[in-house]
Parts: C-alpha cells; sequence; structure tokens
C-alpha cells in the first residue's frame, strides 16, 4: 500500500516540478545570452493565466480536436509515472517497459498531428507533416538507443535497467556513452528544442509543434504545453537515471527516499545547464537538415549497439 | 570475459577504441576539408593515447616510442602540412559534395559488421585483453577506403589513405602489440614522405587540369590548340 503511495507521490511530483525545471531553463539560458531573467515560477503563472480563461473553439472543431489535449496530458502523464524518478521499484514501473513509453510518446504525437490537421488551417497541416517527418525519424534512433540498454542489462524495464547500471558500479562503456549522446541528440529533436524546432517563436516559416497547436486556447493549451513540459523532464531524468544512476534510492526510507531528491534535484539542474549551453552554441537549422541531424543522432545508436556486440560481449 | 570484470584501464581502452571508430565516421560525415583535418588529427591524438595506455596497461615500454611517434607525425606535423596546403591551394573553405551522406554512414556501420564477422577467427584465437579492437581496427581500415571511393577531392583521398594507415597501426598494436621498431619506423616515414609527395601532386595537379578533382583526370584535353 506504502508502495502504491510513494509511487502517487512520485508521479504528482514529476508533473509538479516539469514547469519549474523549464523554469529553470529559461533563466540559464537568459542569463547565458544577457538578458534579464522571469522568476523561476513564471512557467507555472503562465498556467494557471491559460487555465483562468476561457477556450475559444473553431466550428469546424470535431471531437479529436477537444479530445486531443486530455489524450496527450494523460499519455505523458502515464509515462512519467514509468519512469523512476527517486526511487527504483515502485510498482508503478513494474506496470511497463520502456518500448511502452516510446509508444504512449507517438500516441501523443499521433493525436496532436490529426489535432492540427483537423481545424483545417494551413499552419497546422503544415505543423503535422513536418512532426511526423521528425517523428518517422527520430522513433528509430530512440528504440536504437533503448535496445543498447536493454542489451547490457538484459532488460526492457526502467526500474530493472536502472538497478543494473547501480549494482555494476563504474564501467566505462562505450556502447553506453553512444547511446547517451544519441538519446541526447533525439531529446533535442522530440521536444522541439532549438536546433530542431525553437519553442519560443511563432514564426511561421520555421515552427513546427508550434504550428501544431496554434488553434488551442485556455485549458486545452496549458495542458498541451503542460504535456510538453513533462515530456522534456522525462528526457532529461531518462538521460540522468539511466546513465548516471547515482543517488537514486534503492530502498524505501526517508533517508534513501531524501538523498535520492537531492541527486535527481543536482542531476537535472547540470543536465540543464548543458541543455542551454548546447541550445546557446547552436543556431537553428533548416527543416531539410533535419534528416541529417537525425540521421547522425541514429548512427550513433547504431555505434552503441554495435561497440556493444563487438567491444563488450567477450568473443 | 564479462567486459564488468575488466580492470578500468583495459575499459578505457577499449572506449578509446570506440572513439577512435567514431572518428573515423566523423570523417566520412565532414564535408568540409578543414574540419576534416582536424578530425584526422584527432585520430592520430586518440591512437596515440590508446597505445600509450596499452603500452602502460602490458608493460610495454617500447610503444612508448610508438605512441610519440604517432603523435608527433599523425596527430601534429601531417594535419599542419595537409592544412598548409588546404590554405596555399586556397581551397580550406571548400564543401565536398557527398552524393547520400545517410547512406553512407549507413554502408560505414555495415562495413563494421562485417569486419566482426572478419575478425571472430583471430578473436577467438587471441587471449589479449585487446583482441575485442581487432575488429575495430579493421573497420577503421575499411572505413578509410570508403572514405577514398566516395570523395572527388584529391586531399580528401589522401586523409582517407592516412586513416588507412591509422588502422594498420591500430591493428598491430592490438593484436601483437605493436609491430618490431625497425619495421614501425620504416612505415612512419613512409607515410610522411607520401605526405610530402602527395603535396608536390596537387601543385601539378592543379597546374594540369585547374582542380583536385580527380574524376577530371579521366577526360582528355588538347594540350596545343
Amino acid at each position: 500500500m506504502i508502495h502504491w503511495l510513494l509511487a502517487l507521490a512520485q508521479t504528482l511530483l514529476f508533473i509538479a516540478m516539469a514547469p519549474f525545471l523549464l523554469g529553470w531553463i529559461k533563466r540559464v539560458k537568459c542569463h547565458m545570452q544577457n538578458r534579464a531573467a522571469p522568476s523561476l515560477w513564471q512557467p507555472y503563472r503562465d498556467l494557471g493565466k491559460l487555465f483562468r480563461k476561457h477556450v475559444v473553439l473553431a466550428e469546424q472543431a470535431s471531437w479529436i480536436f477537444r479530445s486531443t489535449p486530455y489524450i496527450v496530458f494523460g499519455a505523458t502523464v502515464v509515462c512519467a509515472a514509468l519512469v523512476p524518478l527517486v526511487a527504483v521499484d515502485l510498482p508503478t514501473a513494474a506496470i511497463a517497459d520502456v518500448i511502452v513509453l516510446v509508444a504512449f510518446f507517438s500516441l501523443a504525437r499521433f493525436f496532436t498531428a490529426l489535432a492540427g490537421m483537423d481545424i483545417g488551417t494551413a499552419f497546422g497541416g503544415m505543423g503535422s507533416s513536418r512532426d511526423m517527418m521528425i517523428g518517422a525519424l527520430a522513433e528509430p534512433v530512440l528504440l536504437m538507443a533503448v535496445f543498447t540498454l536493454a542489451m547490457t542489462a538484459s532488460t526492457t524495464n526502467l526500474s530493472e535497467a536502472t538497478t543494473y547500471t547501480l549494482n555494476s558500479g563504474l564501467v566505462l562503456r562505450p556502447s553506453f556513452i553512444f547511446a547517451m549522446l544519441g538519446l541526447m541528440m533525439v531529446a533535442v529533436a522530440e521536444t522541439g528544442r532549438v536546433p530542431v524546432d525553437n519553442p519560443a517563436t511563432h514564426l511561421e516559416l520555421t515552427m513546427v509543434h508550434e504550428a501544431m497547436i496554434l488553434e488551442y486556447s485556455g485549458r486545452h493549451l496549458a495542458l498541451i504545453e503542460w504535456a510538453g513540459q513533462i515530456k522534456l523532464m522525462i528526457y532529461m531524468v531518462l538521460v540522468a537515471n539511466v546513465f548516471f544512476p547515482w543517488g537514486i534510492a534503492t530502498r524505501l526510507e526517508a533517508n534513501d527516499l531524501a538523498v535520492g531528491l537531492v541527486a535527481i534535484a543536482a542531476k537535472l539542474v547540470l543536465l540543464g545547464v548543458v541543455l542551454v549551453t548546447w541550445e546557446t552554441v547552436m543556431a537553428k537549422m533548416r527543416l531539410f537538415r533535419v534528416p541529417q541531424y537525425l540521421g547522425f543522432a541514429f548512427l550513433l545508436s547504431l555505434l552503441g549497439m554495435l561497440t556493444h556486440v563487438v567491444l563488450e560481449t567477450g568473443g | 570475459m564479462e567486459f564488468t570484470q575488466l580492470s578500468l584501464y583495459d575499459q578505457a581502452i577499449l572506449l578509446l577504441a570506440a572513439i577512435v571508430l567514431f572518428t573515423s565516421f566523423i570523417m566520412l560525415a565532414q564535408p568540409r576539408i578543414v574540419p576534416l583535418i582536424h578530425a584526422f588529427a584527432w585520430q592520430g591524438v586518440l591512437l596515440a593515447v590508446t597505445t600509450a595506455l596499452v603500452a602502460y596497461v602490458t608493460n610495454n615500454p617500447h610503444l612508448y616510442i610508438s605512441a610519440g611517434l604517432n603523435l608527433a607525425l599523425k596527430a601534429l606535423l601531417i594535419p599542419w602540412m595537409l592544412h598548409r596546403l588546404a590554405v596555399r591551394l586556397n581551397i580550406h573553405r571548400d564543401m565536398e559534395v557527398v552524393k547520400y551522406p545517410s547512406l553512407t554512414l549507413l554502408a560505414g556501420a555495415s562495413l563494421v559488421v562485417f569486419s566482426y564477422y572478419v575478425a571472430i577467427p583471430i578473436v577467438q584465437l587471441s587471449a589479449l585483453v585487446t583482441r575485442n579492437a581487432i575488429a575495430i581496427s579493421i573497420a577503421v581500415i575499411l572505413l578509410g577506403m570508403l572514405l577514398m571511393i566516395t570523395r572527388k577531392k584529391a586531399i580528401s583521398q589522401v586523409i582517407g589513405f592516412m586513416s588507412i594507415e591509422n588502422g594498420l597501426f591500430f591493428a598491430a598494436v592490438v593484436s601483437t602489440f605493436g609491430m618490431p621498431m625497425v619495421v614501425e619506423l620504416g612505415v612512419a616515414f613512409d607515410v610522411l614522405v607520401a605526405a610530402v609527395l602527395f603535396g608536390v601532386f596537387f601543385f601539378q595537379m592543379r597546374e594540369s587540369i585547374d582542380s583536385l578533382d580527380v574524376d577530371r583526370l579521366n577526360r582528355l584535353r588538347e594540350v596545343d590548340e
């Protein structure tokens, strides 16, 4: 019973902290670009403002358009429940493995793309087609990185894989380094960050994710934005906890949980700085360069798998 | 032996081997001349570090000399010469058009798989810690060949050629802990002389056909008009 309560608390913490993480990233980015930074709580204020506003729906909007925000948010919250944040071996982690996680992400993507086309505006359809192109190229990379991990840990369950890396101590695995780099590159593409998409603009020539959700307003928009923040946090937690699991709680005691909480907070703060540095030194690339970028990410994941087979399996 | 049972130094050797392979892929994906030379220089640095680490782990002091030689020649001198050549020929800002970049990278990945299968019998005979890196060294050789095949500019082909030599050196280090010193010195100076000769050859080529594109060597050209 206590396990389920803890799992619920962890998921709620995940959802509640996601806007804070985005606030941190924005703040560091502003500092790095010599701009005045907004408060760390700004994403919460934005969400609160959107939740209070009325929803404006187009006359042609069908049930797909109206239900998509809830589907996207629901799928993302389920994903958040699957990822070990503070502790491993929670009951929610045993429900599904990492392939289901990828599938939930593509479910959310599928419905967002449908909703983008549902209204029938030009921007929505354009955004949907671009996002599906990126998705079709990004998913193999994600799966390949996951398979590299699964081949090493002999499991596709995230919690068990984290326990495996934790127990094997410091091992310099070439495959993990390549898989991590591949995963980071694809995370940038999937969450619509700078070299692939820019979350801060609504420039019609370049926007991808913003184009699909252009017609949303009020609480629908709030849910979609919140889901996007959770998705960013899921990817960062994946990188932090699967490849650097040190500090995560293995026993459900107050002491261990506190250490786990501090550890994940420190890791996320550091990863946020890494992401901002990457975004600041990179320029947004042309849409037609994106396949090349993702092709390179695919190569990294593939090299991870190949080096695992060639170098790490005895012989 | 399980990977987790190796010592950290052995793991570091294998990790560096993997990064050497990765630099080969970077060269394959890099269309610009100067970054290509830089990637080649980094491969030389990594090879030297790997060799020094192998020398330390297996207690073979003569490998330190190979490592130093490799660092001086293939990480510093030859890249510097190539860079100077590129500047003097005024091609250092050129982009090479690589047809089907993603397909080339996938071909490279399949070459890695191929060299893994080729190396399996050798790996089973060997008892060295570094035996698994033999497949990597064969892959570096084949990737150098692929680089030569896919590029048209003479300077990129020279870099492909040099990276084949890197692969051979790496194979010698990981499979037998280095060739006899006489052979190694001979090869090193051969490569150096080759680099000098290639420089002369570039100028000759540009004199006669006004370009470094080797495809244009196929075409007949009227000399006295």
